[in-house]
């Protein structure tokens, strides 16, 4: 029974939890298996399982006494980027070792209000910035997915790569990423599993350690449309202790998924074709294109003629906003403290010299850099201009499209330990996601196919402005169509 | 864009970074690298264009000026690395 309890969908568990054919004390200990079974894919930093079942048993009077709300009872991980009250939350930082905040992020909170509780906190890459989950201070995590006769181990993606790999691997029904240039979206692809950013300014950013924050955005990660509609409209919300959390009501986006795409006008951007990608993830692409208009819906080649910058952007204002949001990291307030000083400066240096990894280091030093004197207007102004133009492309095609389609990343999960030597590969992993990123935009990434060698391949599906409820709508379609029962080499063995 | 190894230094003591000078050579040659490429951006035409300040079109919401939390030193004070007295501690600065 419990390998059957870890895979349901969570929409499954919700419904199997209401109907009395199982308890959360059950499905959470099924879970806390689960996850202490699987240490290896080093996918949780911290483990919580006695307030995960304290929290279970509660969730079971609570549904007694006729008191159950939307998410009363699933278990969930959490991203160790969220800060999480009493418990260490680290963003696979050496220089964050032992933090354990007093209050509670926003989009946390709202989850434990509607009746979810946490396993346990996720591995990440420091501080969201990788591709890989490679640039923790607390290891890389192993996909559960295996190349077809290569026992190689692979990267579940970054920087949400723990909460990617937990989801894929049965160890959680769900989790909480965040996708500051693909974070939550590239992962989801290389695992198999479904993701969600959200518009900017959906979530609130509250309680969040801060990377680069207009571009932050947290979001949902699990197993299929529904569950990703489900938790969203529980993280969502207006929190006036985020200066740039939007006051709109939250749709029931579960209720959005109508199944219903007939007349849906999608974009097929031509610059999206970059130069190296795979046949296979071209025609996936295709293939996607193929479902939606079986569905009914049209069709159109659009243009948004400064994709190929957007990379470039981003790698200049991600780094510009760390370098001035990771300031507070200086060994007085919280966290690690350096040692070998003899004055407070030396104290800042030592302890920012030796708490930060190699990644961090390099974009920090990139962000100085752009923003100090005589390289503001070349690169940081220049960047923010060029970014206008990125935003202004996406307006000019929703007024002709509703929704995009393109290919969530170039190639299917890589080796552990591949690309480390050469940064700008690496970042090459984004190329598809970083554009919206960059303009704000909600976007999905679902699994649609296989490669050749027996990696998921996801599609990737973006959408106006605060128009969640089209791109899940249309994934919910998409998802049909693909029809994805894959499962990874670790659950199939 | 090329940065040398005393660029590299000189960044990094504006970031309050301790740079092992052996890998200070290495990173030169990375954020050379990573310049370069982000070099591509000066070939678009930007005249004129604004540059982006706020990715979603709102202002920014005002409130009162008053006090809505705090009363709790101990919370804010229990990470620190060293704390005396309600104070956090560094070492010291004025003679």
């Amino acid at each position: 029974m419990t390998g059957e309890l870890t895979r349901l969908t969570l929409a499954e568990a919700r419904d199997a939890l209401a109907k009395g054919d199982v308890t959360a004390r059950e499905l959470t200990e099924a879970h806390v298996s689960a996850m202490e079974a699987a240490r290896d894919l080093n996918s949780f930093i911290v483990e919580t399982p006695e307030k995960a079942l304290e929290t279970a048993e509660a969730a079971d009077k609570r549904r007694a006494n006729g008191e159950a709300r939307p998410l009363e009872g699933l278990p969930l991980a959490i991203k160790d980027l969220f800060c999480t009250k009493d418990v260490q939350t680290t963003a696979g930082s050496r220089i964050l070792g032992g933090f354990a905040p007093p209050y509670e992020s926003t989009v946390t909170q709202k989850l434990w209000d509607d009746g979810a509780l946490m396993l346990g906190k996720t591995n990440l890459d420091e501080f969201a910035m990788g591709s890989s989950n490679m640039t923790s201070y607390y290891g890389g995590v192993e996909n559960p997915w295996k190349r077809e006769g290569d026992n190689h181990k692979l990267v579940p993606g970054g920087s949400s790569g723990g909460s990617a790999t937990a989801v894929a691997a049965r160890l959680a029904l769900g989790a909480t990423g965040t996708d500051t240039g693909g974070s939550i979206r590239q992962p989801a692809a290389f695992t198999g599993i479904t993701g969600m950013k959200p518009t900017y300014g959906r979530c609130s950013r509250w309680g969040i350690v801060a990377f680069a924050s207009s571009l932050d955005q947290a979001g949902p990660m699990a197993r299929s449309v529904r569950d990703c509609a489900l938790l969203l409209r529980s993280m969502c919300g207006h929190d006036p202790k985020d200066s740039t959390s939007v006051d709109m009501p939250v749709p029931d986006f579960e209720a959005a998924l109508t199944g219903d795409v007939r007349g849906l006008k999608v974009g097929i951007p031509k610059e999206y074709r970059v130069e190296g990608m795979s046949e296979e993830i071209d025609s996936l692409w295709q293939q996607g294109i193929d479902w939606l208009k079986a569905a009914g819906a049209e069709v159109r080649d659009i243009s948004l003629p400064h994709t190929q910058y957007a990379l470039p952007t981003y790698y200049i204002i991600a780094p510009a906003e760390a370098s001035s949001n990771l300031a507070r990291y200086d060994g007085v307030r919280y966290g690690q403290r350096g040692e070998g000083y003899d004055n407070l400066e030396q104290m800042y240096e030592a302890t920012r010299g030796t708490g930060f990894g190699d990644e961090v280091k390099r974009r920090l030093l990139i962000g100085t850099y752009v923003l100090s004197a005589g390289y503001y207007d070349a690169y940081y102004n220049k960047a923010r201009q060029v970014r206008s133009l990125i935003a202004q492309d996406f307006t000019k095609a929703y007024e002709e499209v509703d929704v995009i389609l393109t290919p969530t990343a170039p190639s299917a999960a890589f080796a552990m330990g591949d690309k480390m030597d050469d940064p700008v590969a690496m970042y090459l992993n984004d190329v598809f996601t970083v554009p919206a990123s960059l303009a704000g935009l909600p976007g999905i990434s679902l699994p649609a196919g296989l490669s050749s060698d027996g990696l998921p391949l996801g599609l990737q599906l973006l959408g106006k402005p605060f128009d969640e409820e089209t791109v899940l709508r249309s994934a919910g379609v998409l998802e049909e169509a693909a029809a994805f029962t894959a499962m990874p080499a670790r659950l199939s063995e | 864009m090329s940065v040398d190894k005393d660029t590299v230094a000189h960044i990094a003591k504006l970031a309050r970074l301790r740079m092992d000078p052996e890998k200070t050579e290495a990173m030169a040659g990375e954020l050379s690298q990573i310049l370069g490429w982000i070099e591509q951006l000066q070939e678009v035409d930007t005249e004129g264009v604004a540059p982006m300040t706020s990715v979603a079109q709102m202002k920014l919401p005002l409130r009162e000026d008053e006090v809505t939390d705090g009363g709790y030193p101990d919370d804010v004070l229990r990470n620190a690395p060293e704390s005396l007295q309600g104070f956090y501690v560094v070492p010291k600065v004025v003679e």
